[in-house]
C-alpha cells in the first residue's frame, strides 16, 4: 500500500565469505557472438585461424552491439550454430586453446582525451552490463547530451538474489577498481554525483565504501533494505532518488544512469590495462555444492568444466545460469559461460512443486514490486483476453518471479506473464502487417 | 549431468502452501473451540467434529461423483466445518447441522467450482440457510455452563435481544459467559486466534479492525454510550465474523483497499440490520451481501501499476 512491495527471501550466501579463486584454463572455449542485448556480432575469424588472448573475434556495425574477444590463445576449430539457453540460435566460435595464453598486440592501454574517446574505448572493450541483462555499456554512456541531462550515476551493488555474491566479492576484492571506474565515468561524462546502493546484509562492503568515499563528497553510499528485488533497475532508481521511470521510458529520461558495480570495476581495469572483457567472476553454489565460492572463469568456458571445478555431493540434475529467481536453466552441459553469467547454481533433487487452485489469498498482489495483479493476469491469459492483459499492464512485468515465489498454490504466475507478453507482442506484430 | 531439468524461473518457492495456511487457520480456531468446550460442554466439541467430518465427507463425495481429483487434503473443508459449528447453537439437532454442512460444501462451495471459486462464504451462507429453514432451533441459545446442571435456564435470549436488566457484565461478555452460538461468545479466545493469524501474516488486521471499528463508530454516532457500544460490538457473531469469516480469501476482495471497503460495508450493513431489521443477527447477512459485491470492489480497487502511463483520457486533461 505504501512504497514499493518487496519480498523476503532466504539468504544462502556462503560463497560470499570465500576469496575468489581461479579455475584451470579450459582446453576449448565456445564463444558466442550474442553475449548482449541487441544485434549479435559477426565472426571476424575463420576456421583454422590462430587467435591470441584479447583479440577481437566478433563485431557488428550496429550501434546496439558490443564486440567479442578471444578468451584464450589457440586455433579456431570451427564456427558453429549453437542454441543458447534463451532459445536463440547464435553463431559460436570454437577455439582449441594452446594453453599458452599468448597476448594479442592490440591489448594496450587506450588513449583517452575526451568523452568520445572514452565511449569508443568502452565499446572496444566489449563491456556489457555484468549484472545479468547484458546491455552494451557504451550505448548507455553515449546518451544524447542535447536531449537528456544525466545528473546521477547509480551503482547497483544490491545483489538481491539469493546465492549470488559475485558483485559482493568484486566490492570486497576489487574496491579500488570499482571506485576508480565510478570516478572515470563521472569525470568523462561530467556526471556530478554518484550513489552506490548496497543492501544492508553486506555491512563490510558498506563500511569499506563509506571509508573510501569519505574524501569525495560527490559519491555517496546508500544502504538498501535487504529484500527482493532491490536491484531491479526501476526499483533501484526509485529507492535511491525517488524518481519514477514511466512506462516505456529509460533511466536517462529521469537523469539517471544505472551501472552494475562489477561493470564499473571492469571499466577501470580496461582503461588501465586494455584487457577486454574475456573473463568474469561467477558464483558457484547450489544445494549439491560442498564448498560454495566465486571463481574467475574465461568467457566461453563450457559448463562441465565449471562443474568439474566445484566439489559436488551429487551430480546436479538442474543447472541454473544466474540466480534462483530470474536465472535460466541450462539444458546442455556444453553451454558456455557468457559475459552476463553471474552465477552457476547446481542443484540435485530440487523440490517439485504441485500446482493447486488459486485461493485468492492476494499474496501475489502484495508481492509484486510494480503493483500488478498476477492472479488476475493469469485469468486474463488463460482466456487469451488481450484487451484485459493490456489494461492490467502485463508489459510492466519484469519477470522478477516474486508472485510465483509467494504463491501458496504454486501457480506459474511469472511464467504466465511471460507468455502473456509474448502473446501481446505477436498480436502487435500481426496488426502491423 | 547428461540429462538436465529445464524449468522456468523462479526456481525456489516459499514454504507456504494452501494446506499450511488452512492448518494455521485451524490452529487459530482452537482457542475458540477450547473456550466453547468450557462454556457449553463436550457437546461443543462433538458438534464441531461432526460438522468438520461431514464437510470433508461431502467434499470427498462430491469430487468422487463428479470424477475430480479429491481436494480434501487442502484442509479447507475442515475450516468450513469448524466455522459452521461455531455459528450454531450448541443444542441444535444433529441432522440440521448435517444439512448445514451440505449447504456449505456442496451448494455454496463445490457447485461453484470448489476452493477459491465460490463467491459466498460457505459457513455464513449455511448459517443463513439454517436460520431460514429452522428458525426456532437456530435461535434456542443455551446459557453457558448449562451442562453442569447448576444453571436453570437452558434457553435464553442473546444480549442483542435482552432487556437491560438481563445483561451480563462487560467482563462476562468478553470472556463469553453469555448465551449465543458455540464459537461466537468468547471474545478473548477469538482475539487470541485472530492475533495468531495476523502475526502469521495469514490475514491483514485491516478487515477486523475496519469491520468492528465501523460498527463501534456507528453505534457511538447514533447516541450510544461507550458501554452500550462495547455491548454492541461484543454481542452476536461480530468478532467471530470479523476475524474468521470476513477475512476468507475466496469471497473477499484481493487488495488492501478492497478489503477496507469490504469491511466498512460489512460494518454498515451489520449495524443497519441490527438497528432496523427484524432479524436476531446481522453479521452473516452483511458478509454474504458484501461477498456478492466483491467482484465490483475488486474492480474499483485495482492498484495502479508502478510507472504506468496514465490512460489516454486522463492524459488529455
Amino acid at each position: 500500500m505504501f512504497g514499493l512491495h518487496s519480498i523476503k527471501l532466504p539468504h544462502f550466501s556462503a560463497a560470499g565469505e570465500q576469496t575468489s579463486r581461479r579455475i584451470n584454463p579450459p582446453k576449448v572455449v565456445y564463444i558466442s557472438m550474442a553475449q548482449h542485448i541487441g544485434v549479435p556480432c559477426e565472426p571476424l575469424v575463420a576456421k583454422g585461424d590462430y587467435v591470441r588472448l584479447g583479440q577481437k573475434i566478433g563485431d557488428s556495425d550496429a550501434f546496439m552491439s558490443a564486440p567479442v574477444h578471444a578468451s584464450v590463445s589457440g586455433t579456431v576449430r570451427d564456427i558453429i550454430d549453437v542454441v543458447s539457453p534463451n532459445g536463440r540460435l547464435c553463431k559460436t566460435v570454437v577455439i582449441d586453446s594452446d594453453n599458452r595464453m599468448q597476448l594479442d598486440p592490440s591489448v594496450k592501454q587506450p588513449q583517452i582525451n575526451c568523452r568520445e574517446d572514452f565511449i569508443k574505448a568502452i565499446r572496444e572493450s566489449g563491456a556489457v552490463g555484468l549484472g545479468g541483462a547484458g546491455f552494451p555499456t557504451h550505448v548507455k554512456l553515449a546518451y544524447d547530451r542535447d536531449k537528456v541531462e544525466i545528473d546521477t550515476l547509480l551503482i547497483n551493488a544490491a545483489e538481491c538474489e539469493p546465492y549470488i555474491t559475485s558483485d559482493y566479492r568484486e566490492l570486497m576484492e576489487n574496491s579500488d577498481a570499482v571506485l576508480g571506474g565510478i570516478k572515470m565515468i563521472m569525470k568523462n561524462l561530467e556526471i556530478p554525483r554518484a550513489i552506490i546502493g548496497i543492501e544492508s546484509d553486506k555491512p563490510e562492503a558498506i563500511e569499506k565504501f563509506r571509508k573510501m568515499t569519505a574524501p569525495s563528497p560527490a559519491i555517496k553510499v546508500a544502504v538498501l533494505r535487504s529484500s527482493y528485488p532491490q536491484g531491479a533497475e526501476k526499483m533501484l532508481i526509485y529507492k535511491l532518488t525517488g524518481r519514477v521511470v514511466k512506462e516505456g521510458k529509460l533511466p536517462s529520461d529521469v537523469g539517471c544512469m544505472v551501472m552494475n558495480a562489477s561493470t564499473a570495476g571492469f571499466i577501470h581495469s580496461y582503461i588501465r590495462t586494455g584487457m577486454p572483457l574475456v573473463k568474469r567472476r561467477i558464483t558457484i553454489d547450489g544445494n549439491t555444492v560442498n564448498a560454495p565460492a566465486n571463481f574467475f572463469v574465461a568467457v566461453g568456458t563450457p559448463l562441465h568444466d565449471v562443474v568439474a571445478c566445484a566439489s559436488v555431493r551429487k551430480q546436479p540434475d538442474k543447472v541454473i545460469l544466474g540466480g534462483p529467481m530470474m536465472g535460466t536453466c541450462a539444458f546442455d552441459p556444453d553451454t558456455p559461460i557468457s559475459k552476463t553469467n553471474n552465477a552457476v547454481l547446481l542443484f540435485a533433487e530440487a523440490p517439485v512443486y504441485t500446482e493447486s487452485p488459486c485461493i485468492r489469498c492476494g499474496r501475489c498482489i502484495q508481492a509484486c514490486p510494480v503493483n500488478l495483479m498476477p492472479t488476475e493476469l493469469e485469468h486474463a491469459y488463460d482466456e487469451r483476453n488481450e484487451a484485459r492483459l493490456t489494461k492490467l499492464k502485463v508489459n510492466l512485468c519484469m519477470n522478477c518471479g516474486s508472485c510465483s515465489y509467494v504463491c501458496p498454490a504454486k501457480r506459474p504466475l511469472a511464467e504466465k506473464n511471460q507468455l502473456a507478453k509474448d502473446l501481446l507482442r505477436r498480436q502487435a506484430d500481426k496488426n502491423r502487417k | 549431468m547428461s540429462k538436465l531439468i529445464v524449468e522456468p524461473s523462479p526456481h525456489i518457492k516459499s514454504s507456504w502452501t494452501t494446506q499450511k495456511i488452512m492448518l494455521n487457520v485451524i490452529i487459530a480456531l482452537c482457542p475458540v473451540l477450547l473456550a466453547a468446550i468450557i462454556l457449553f460442554g463436550v457437546r461443543a466439541l462433538t458438534l464441531t467434529v461432526l460438522c468438520s467430518t461431514c464437510c470433508v465427507l461431502f467434499e470427498w463425495l462430491f469430487c468422487r461423483i463428479t470424477k475430480k481429483d479429491s481436494t480434501i487434503s487442502d484442509l479447507s473443508a475442515v475450516v468450513t466445518g469448524m466455522l459452521l459449528a461455531f455459528n450454531l447453537p450448541v443444542e441444535i439437532p444433529e441432522y440440521m447441522a448435517v444439512i448445514g454442512c451440505f449447504a456449505a460444501i456442496v451448494v455454496v462451495k463445490m457447485l461453484f467450482g470448489g476452493i477459491g471459486q465460490n463467491f459466498a462464504n460457505p459457513a455464513a451462507t449455511a448459517r443463513i440457510v439454517l436460520m431460514i429453514s429452522f428458525a426456532s432451533a437456530m435461535t434456542k441459545w443455551s446459557v453457558p455452563f448449562y451442562y453442569t446442571g447448576e444453571v436453570d435456564a437452558v434457553v435464553s435470549a442473546t444480549p442483542l435481544q435482552a432487556s437491560a436488566s438481563q445483561l451480563p457484565s462487560l467482563m462476562d461478555m468478553f470472556l463469553g459467559v453469555r448465551a449465543g452460538c458455540v464459537g461466537e461468545t468468547c471474545i478473548l479466545a477469538i482475539l487470541i486466534g485472530g492475533s495468531f493469524l495476523i502475526v502469521r501474516g495469514i490475514i491483514t488486521p485491516v478487515t477486523p479492525v475496519a469491520y468492528i471499528g465501523t460498527v463501534a463508530l456507528l453505534s457511538l454516532l447514533t447516541g450510544s454510550s461507550n458501554e452500550e457500544m462495547l455491548y454492541e460490538i461484543m454481542s452476536g457473531g461480530l468478532f467471530l465474523g470479523a476475524f474468521f469469516m470476513a477475512t476468507d480469501y475466496s469471497t473477499t476482495p484481493l487488495t488492501i483497499w478492497g478489503k477496507l471497503i469490504f469491511a466498512v460495508g460489512c460494518g454498515i450493513l451489520t449495524f443497519l440490520i441490527r438497528q432496523f431489521a427484524d432479524l436476531p443477527e446481522g453479521v452473516s447477512y452483511s458478509i454474504l451481501l458484501m461477498n456478492i459485491l466483491t467482484p465490483y470492489i475488486d474492480k474499483i480497487s485495482m492498484p495502479r501499476a508502478f510507472g504506468a502511463a496514465r490512460d489516454k483520457r486522463e492524459a488529455k486533461k
